[in-house]
This record gives structure tokens, C-alpha cells and sequence, in this order.
């Protein structure tokens, strides 16, 4: 007896709307029609294509989950959704996806002015704006609140001086959300990347997300307006409650890397004949689609539950860490048995698994290294600090 | 702040069940709590059955519970598997007792058997009157029972059985076996009461695991049935296989119970215990521990109750089950060393449930489908292709 569908074993497309199998399925033939047939050639030569950004807000993919301000609105298991769908097309096209809505989008609408909000989000939504976010810095990854960046005042502007790194969508950004030091704890900033000081380098030789522009950050001397602080906080919390809204993409994401690996495995095994059968037939690559298999089920019925709780507006970021933590070790972890299972065939970009092998070590390290979100998953359970 | 969240509910799945399932699901808790746990250490190191539970459980309504009529519960098959859990929390041992009963013995007199077998057996086990076991495995056929040498042949209007079956649970305490032989039409099941001459009981007691369970074998010398013993509705090994798919099902939710257990255990330890002056619970290896154990439980439960809302739905096949049972019985067992792990020295004792459940799940993860037939089974089911020859 088989499966009707083998990526779907558990049915979970019943627990589905209407509406969220409609934004899927729409954000599935995107990814078929326009990233899939040249992916492989973007990855190989370390580009992002820009020209995806329209399509992807056509769809109003960008800041998708916000309301109001050009944004669509849609709920929280449908941007989890779109973020499977598309990082079933190539992690770095959902980490655009991310840094635009939760990391730039998301603090401009949550701790934002009404100007801040009018000038950026309608312009950001439509695709003309691409953000990025600038927390992370050389020196300061897991732990953010040693942030060297500053921001000193001077009359009523502000003065940034920095440096910030591992920033996607860096180099191609109108917009950066830069958190810096100030005398009442850290803030957030909105800079227009063509402000005098601020320049960018972005960052070459990597193996990983090389269809996405990882970029490192440099203010001198940046001199701001008054209006360019996000009023309505102060403190880690703010970038951090960003993370969690980026996490929690990352939750379904990395499930949509996984099954577009666990699809090129299956079909590959079915059709490769060794010994006068289909390597499909055979024990040792049984057991490892099986066990992809409940990786990938228990790793989806996390993501669903995560959604339906945010949806029901109660997600907390312990739990968005389970689902980080647990998810993209999953994804990791069938990725690269999928590569095994296509044999020499899995080193090359003709098939889509050791691209996302590949981009799934920088999901594994961003956004809260494994060791991070462990921590965080510890100290809820115990009620104990152990990141010191 | 908001409040700290359930370290024994993390992501908040009992949300998930209805005001009911709680309801049934916290009563199964209590009978645990008040009439297992103080005493189970004590049937596990003296290698007894507590056979006096079984009319406790009956009047519970956990004996065939997710079966209608005959004096059966009618629940759900999630309140099954929710009882499953909350017993196995218990022992293994005690909820394999459940499972033989309700799941390998009273589904297939109740799927399989003629009205005046149901009348006869069904409303004695529900109430836990009557103990039943389950006798398809051999010593010659275990992942392969096509392969089982017993055998019934027809002598006029009776059957006569001869065979060996082994690791029938509730075998030596039983009153019926549900017993599977081959005939000249193929495989069926005949309802043995234990006191037909020629059937003979022997306890395994040389087992290290499933302690407080009565693993037994059945001897089978010329067994002289009537021709109403046979179950007329199951010919083929699809009647036991669909036996085993319901026991499976109870042992997706089953593990997770055990497995809770264990990792409560281990958090109540690694808070208070200290070292190097501080609770090893903060420190990161173990913490790394307690956050594996704690999603892995998370994951197990979310799986378990979405092939309970399957089956509920009338959607969930075999395979589904499969994958459940693999999954869950490993993670189980893993949870569990873990837990062991966690509690150092005072581990290897009966003075923590953990060892105990920790052995229990070897069996749990070698019966009712090994790890590696219900790979196969999950290969196929994705692939189409067998690969068990």
C-alpha cells in the first residue's frame, strides 16, 4: 500500500483554508514559473535576480502578514506558507522575503511613527524599497547586546558610527533598520543607504545562499534627522521581537527546502536502477526516505501548530525557538542524506539538493545559531540562564 | 511578563483537545497516580501482573474503549490513544495489558466474530471479568508470520490445533487466546478459552523488560475446538495485521506517555540537583538534553494526535500508523536514556521510574513491528516498491 502522496502522508493540506491553499498554491507556481528553471545558474554565479522582486510583490508577498499600508494582511499561516514555498524554490529568495517583512517591514509597523509608516511601507510592499536589517556585527553575533555601533546626538540629529555584518539584501538595500548604542539603551534607525557615510561591501566567496546579497554595513559619521529613530521603543527587545517574526518564517521555510530535497530523492531512487532494480527497493535507501519522511511530518505539524497559535495570538518566542531549532536541524539533516542518495549526481546543481544543503547551513546559523535557540528552549524548561 | 510556560506542555498542545478529552484524559491520570505508581517498582522487581487492576480499568471504561456496543465505551480513537498515554506513563507493561485486551483481542471478536462470540466475550473483557491474549507470533516466525507452523485442521464439525505461539502477552492470566493458524483456506483466528485441554501457558520469566506484564508463551497439543470457534469474518493475515494496526496506533500515544514520564523526572532531578555549586540544570549540556527531550516529546504527541484525528476521520491506513510507531516508540526509548543519563547514579534505580520505562521501551520498540518492518512498511508506502525479501 502506498501513500496517495508522499510528501503529504499526514494529509495536512485538510487543515488548510481555502484561502491559505489558494496564497500556496499561487506562491508554488511562482516559484515553478519563474525561480526553479534558473536557480541553479543564479546560485552558480553568486546572484540575486532582482528581477523576481515585482513578481514576488505582485503576490503581495512582501509584509504579507502586516496590516494596512499597501500591506496584504494575510494571517500568520499563510506567510508561514509562502515561506515554505518559496524556500522550496532557494533559501536566499526567502530570506529576501524575511529580512523585507519581518526584519524592515515589521519594526517600521510595529514601533514606527505614522510618517515613518506612510513614507516606507507602501513602497516596501510594492517591491520599489528593499530593506535590510542591520543587528548583527563582526564582533557581536550570538550575543547582540555588545554592539559596538553608536548613535550619539547632536543637536537634534543623530550621529552613527559602526559596523555591521552578515546583512542581507545589504548591497541592493534603499533602506537599512541599523540598531546602535545610545545613552538611553539601543534604538533603532532608519537609513537611507544613500546617506552620506553609510557604504557597503558585500560579501563574496561564500558557498551558501549565493542567489541572496550578504553584505557587511559601514557607518561613518552618518548624521540622521530626529525623525529617523523608531519612537515607540528602547532596548534589545525590539530587534529581538523582529527575530521572532523571522524565526517563525524560517519554521516553515526550512520544511519547503526539506521537501523540495525529500521530492529529488524520491524521484531520483524510483528511477535509478543498480543491480537490476531501483535503488528504491533497496533497505538502506528505505530506511532513509522513511526516516526523512518523519522528519519532514513531525517538522510540518510543528510549523501548522506554530501557525495556528500565533494565528490565535498566542505564540511565544520559546516556542518559535523549538520550531526553529528543530525544523532547520531537520531540513539540514534531509538535505544531506538526500545528497547521499543521489550519488555523484548530488554534487552537482542539475539537482536542486546540494544548493540546499548548502543554504541551509547559513539557515542552521542565522537568526539564532542552534546553540542559541537550545538555550532558549533550555531556559524555558528549567527556568535557568545558561548563555553566560 | 507573561507567565512561564508548561515545561511539560511547551507548545501548549492540550489546547488542542476538547474539554472531554481532558476530562477522560485526567481521570486516566488520577487512576495512575493512585492506584500504579505507588506500587509498580514493586510489580516490576517481583516480575507480577497486577492482575486485580484489570475490573479497576474496565470500570474506567479502558477495556476496548474505541469499540460500540457489547458493554464497550464507544470512545473515540483519541480517547483511546489519550488512555494509551496516560497508562503507559504508568508502565508499558500495564498498558500492554490494555492494548492485547482492547486492541488484540476484543477488535477482532468485535470486528471478526459472529454475534454469539461478541455476546459471549465482549461485555466479560470490557469489564475486565475476562482477560484476553493474542497469540500470532512463534519462535520460528516473528516479523514474518505468514511463516508460523500451527495449524488447525477440521475433524468433522470440529478443529483440532496444534502449534507453538510466544511473547502472547496477558498469556498466563488469561481466560481466552485469540489464536491465528493456519488452515486449508489460509490463515484464521479461533477464540481458545484457556481451559481447553491441550492448551498450556508458560510465564517467560528470564525478561528484563515488561516486568509487570504477564509475558507468556502458549503451547497448543491437539486442541479440540467446536466449528463456533473460529472467527468466521477474518481469513488471511489481514485479520491480525488489522488487530496489530489498532494495538500500534494505542502504542503512537502510548510511548509519548512513558516517555513524559521520563523527562519530568529528569527536569524535577536536574533542577535541584547541584554541582559545582549551581543546579546541573543550568548548565548547557544538560540543558541541550532537557530541550531535545522536551521537543521531541512535543513532536511525538502532535503525531500521535494527528493520526488520532485521521483514524477519527476515517483517513488514516496503515502506513500512517507505521510511520507513528516508528517514530514514536525510537523517540521514546531515546527520551528515556537520556532521562537515565540525566539522573546520574540514582538512574539505575528503582527509587526513579526511568530505568524501569527505559527498559520497558525495548520491548515497546521491538513488538507489534520492529523499528525495521515499520521502516519497510514506510518505504514502500512511499516508494511502491517491497522490500522486505
Amino acid at each position: 500500500m502506498t501513500f496517495a502522496d508522499p510528501l503529504d502522508p499526514l494529509a495536512l493540506d485538510d487543515l488548510l483554508s481555502e484561502e491559505e491553499l489558494a496564497i500556496r498554491d499561487a506562491v508554488r507556481r511562482l516559484v515553478e514559473d519563474l525561480v526553479l528553471p534558473d536557480v541553479g545558474d543564479w546560485f552558480e554565479r553568486g546572484l540575486f535576480p532582482q528581477e523576481i522582486r515585482a513578481a514576488v510583490a505582485d503576490l503581495g508577498l512582501l509584509g504579507m502578514h502586516l496590516d494596512g499600508y499597501g500591506c496584504l494582511g494575510a494571517n500568520a499561516t499563510s506567510y508561514g506558507l509562502a515561506c515554505m514555498e518559496l524556500e522550496a524554490g532557494d533559501s536566499g529568495l526567502r530570506s529576501f522575503v524575511s529580512v523585507q517583512g519581518s526584519l524592515s517591514m515589521f519594526p517600521i509597523h510595529r514601533y514606527g511613527s505614522d510618517e515613518q509608516r506612510a513614507e516606507w511601507l507602501p513602497r516596501m510592499a510594492a517591491g520599489e524599497v528593499v530593506g535590510c536589517f542591520g543587528l548583527t556585527e563582526p564582533d557581536s553575533g550570538s550575543d547582540p547586546a555588545r554592539m559596538r555601533t553608536s548613535a550619539r546626538r547632536d543637536g537634534t540629529d543623530w550621529i552613527l558610527d559602526g559596523t555591521k555584518m552578515w546583512i542581507t539584501n545589504g548591497g541592493i538595500a534603499q533602506l537599512a533598520v541599523v540598531w546602535a548604542g545610545t545613552d538611553d539603551g539601543i534604538r533603532g534607525f532608519l537609513v537611507p543607504t544613500d546617506t552620506p557615510g553609510f557604504s557597503t561591501r558585500d560579501v563574496h566567496r561564500k558557498l551558501s545562499l549565493r542567489a541572496s546579497v550578504t553584505s557587511e554595513l559601514v557607518m561613518d559619521g552618518v548624521r540622521l534627522p530626529a525623525g529617523a529613530v523608531l519612537p515607540g521603543v528602547t532596548g534589545m527587545k525590539a530587534p529581538l521581537s523582529c527575530l521572532t517574526e523571522a524565526r517563525y518564517g524560517i519554521v516553515w521555510g526550512a520544511m519547503g527546502a526539506a521537501r523540495a530535497c525529500l521530492a529529488s530523492a524520491l524521484e531520483y531512487a524510483g528511477t535509478r536502477v543498480q543491480w537490476g532494480r531501483p535503488i528504491a527497493g533497496f533497505q538502506l535507501t528505505q530506511a532513509k526516505l522513511a526516516e526523512m519522511t518523519v522528519q519532514l511530518q513531525e517538522g510540518l505539524l510543528l510549523a501548522h501548530h506554530l501557525g495556528s497559535s500565533k494565528d490565535a495570538g498566542r505564540l511565544r518566542p520559546e516556542q518559535v525557538s523549538v520550531g526553529k531549532l528543530n525544523n532547520v536541524r531537520a531540513a539540514l539533516e534531509i538535505a544531506r542524506t538526500c545528497r547521499s542518495i543521489l550519488g555523484a549526481s548530488g554534487i552537482t546543481l542539475e539537482y536542486p539538493v546540494i544548493r540546499h544543503m548548502n543554504n541551509l547551513e547559513s539557515v542552521f546559523t542565522y537568526e539564532g545559531t542552534h546553540e542559541m535557540h537550545t538555550l532558549i528552549v533550555g531556559q524555558a524548561v528549567t527556568g535557568l540562564r545558561a548563555f553566560e | 511578563m507573561p507567565e512561564p510556560l508548561d515545561p511539560m506542555d511547551l507548545l501548549e498542545l492540550d489546547a488542542l483537545l476538547s474539554v472531554e478529552e481532558r476530562s477522560l484524559r485526567d481521570r486516566a491520570r488520577a487512576f495512575v497516580g493512585e492506584q500504579i505508581r505507588p506500587h509498580v517498582e514493586s510489580w516490576f522487581a517481583d516480575g507480577r501482573f497486577p492482575l486485580e487492576l484489570a475490573p479497576a480499568l474496565g470500570e474506567l471504561g479502558m477495556l476496548g474503549m474505541h469499540l460500540d456496543g457489547y458493554g464497550c465505551p464507544g470512545g473515540s480513537t483519541v480517547d483511546y490513544g489519550l488512555a494509551c498515554m496516560e497508562i503507559e506513563a504508568g508502565d508499558s507493561g500495564l498498558r500492554s495489558f490494555m492494548s492485547v485486551q482492547g486492541s488484540l483481542v476484543m477488535f477482532p471478536i468485535h470486528a471478526f466474530g459472529s454475534e454469539e462470540q461478541r455476546t459471549e466475550w465482549l461485555p466479560r473483557l470490557a469489564a475486565g471479568e475476562a482477560i484476553g491474549c493474542f497469540a500470532l507470533t512463534e519462535p520460528g516466525a516473528g516479523s514474518d508470520p505468514a511463516g508460523m507452523t500451527t495449524a488447525a485442521r477440521r475433524d468433522g464439525g470440529d478443529w483440532i490445533l496444534d502449534g507453538h505461539k510466544r511473547w502472547s502477552t496477558n498469556g498466563t492470566v488469561s481466560d481466552l487466546a485469540v489464536v491465528w493458524a493456519r488452515t486449508e483456506e489460509g490463515i484464521r483466528g479461533f477464540l481458545v478459552p484457556s481451559g481447553t485441554p491441550g492448551v498450556r501457558f508458560r510465564p517467560i520469566d528470564d525478561a528484563w523488560s515488561l516486568r509487570a506484564a504477564a509475558r507468556s508463551e502458549l503451547l497448543l497439543d491437539s486442541v479440540r475446538l467446536p466449528g463456533s470457534a473460529v472467527l468466521p469474518g477474518a481469513m488471511g493475515l489481514g485479520g491480525p495485521l488489522s488487530c496489530l494496526t489498532e494495538a500500534r496506533f494505542g502504542i503512537a500515544f502510548g510511548a509519548m506517555g512513558a516517555a513524559r514520564d521520563c523527562y519530568a523526572t529528569a527536569l524535577r532531578h536536574a533542577v535541584s540537583r547541584e554541582q559545582f555549586g549551581r543546579p546541573i540544570a543550568s548548565f548547557q549540556l544538560t540543558q541541550a538534553k532537557l530541550a531535545s527531550m522536551a521537543i521531541e516529546l512535543a513532536k511525538g504527541t502532535l503525531l500521535a494526535l494527528r493520526l488520532g484525528r485521521m483514524k477519527d476521520a476515517g483517513i488514516a491506513g496503515p502506513q500512517q500508523v507505521s510511520l507513528g510507531k516508528l517514530a514514536n516508540a525510537r523517540a521514546a526509548l531515546e527520551i528515556a536514556r537520556d532521562a537515565r543519563a540525566i539522573l546520574g547514579g540514582d538512574g539505575i534505580t528503582a527509587m526513579h521510574p526511568v530505568m524501569r520505562h527505559m527498559l520497558n521501551l525495548e520491548s515497546v520498540l521491538t513488538y507489534e513491528g520492529t523499528q525495521e518492518i515499520h521502516t519497510l512498511i514506510v518505504g514502500e508506502a512511499l516508494t511502491g516498491m517491497r522490500a522486505f525479501t
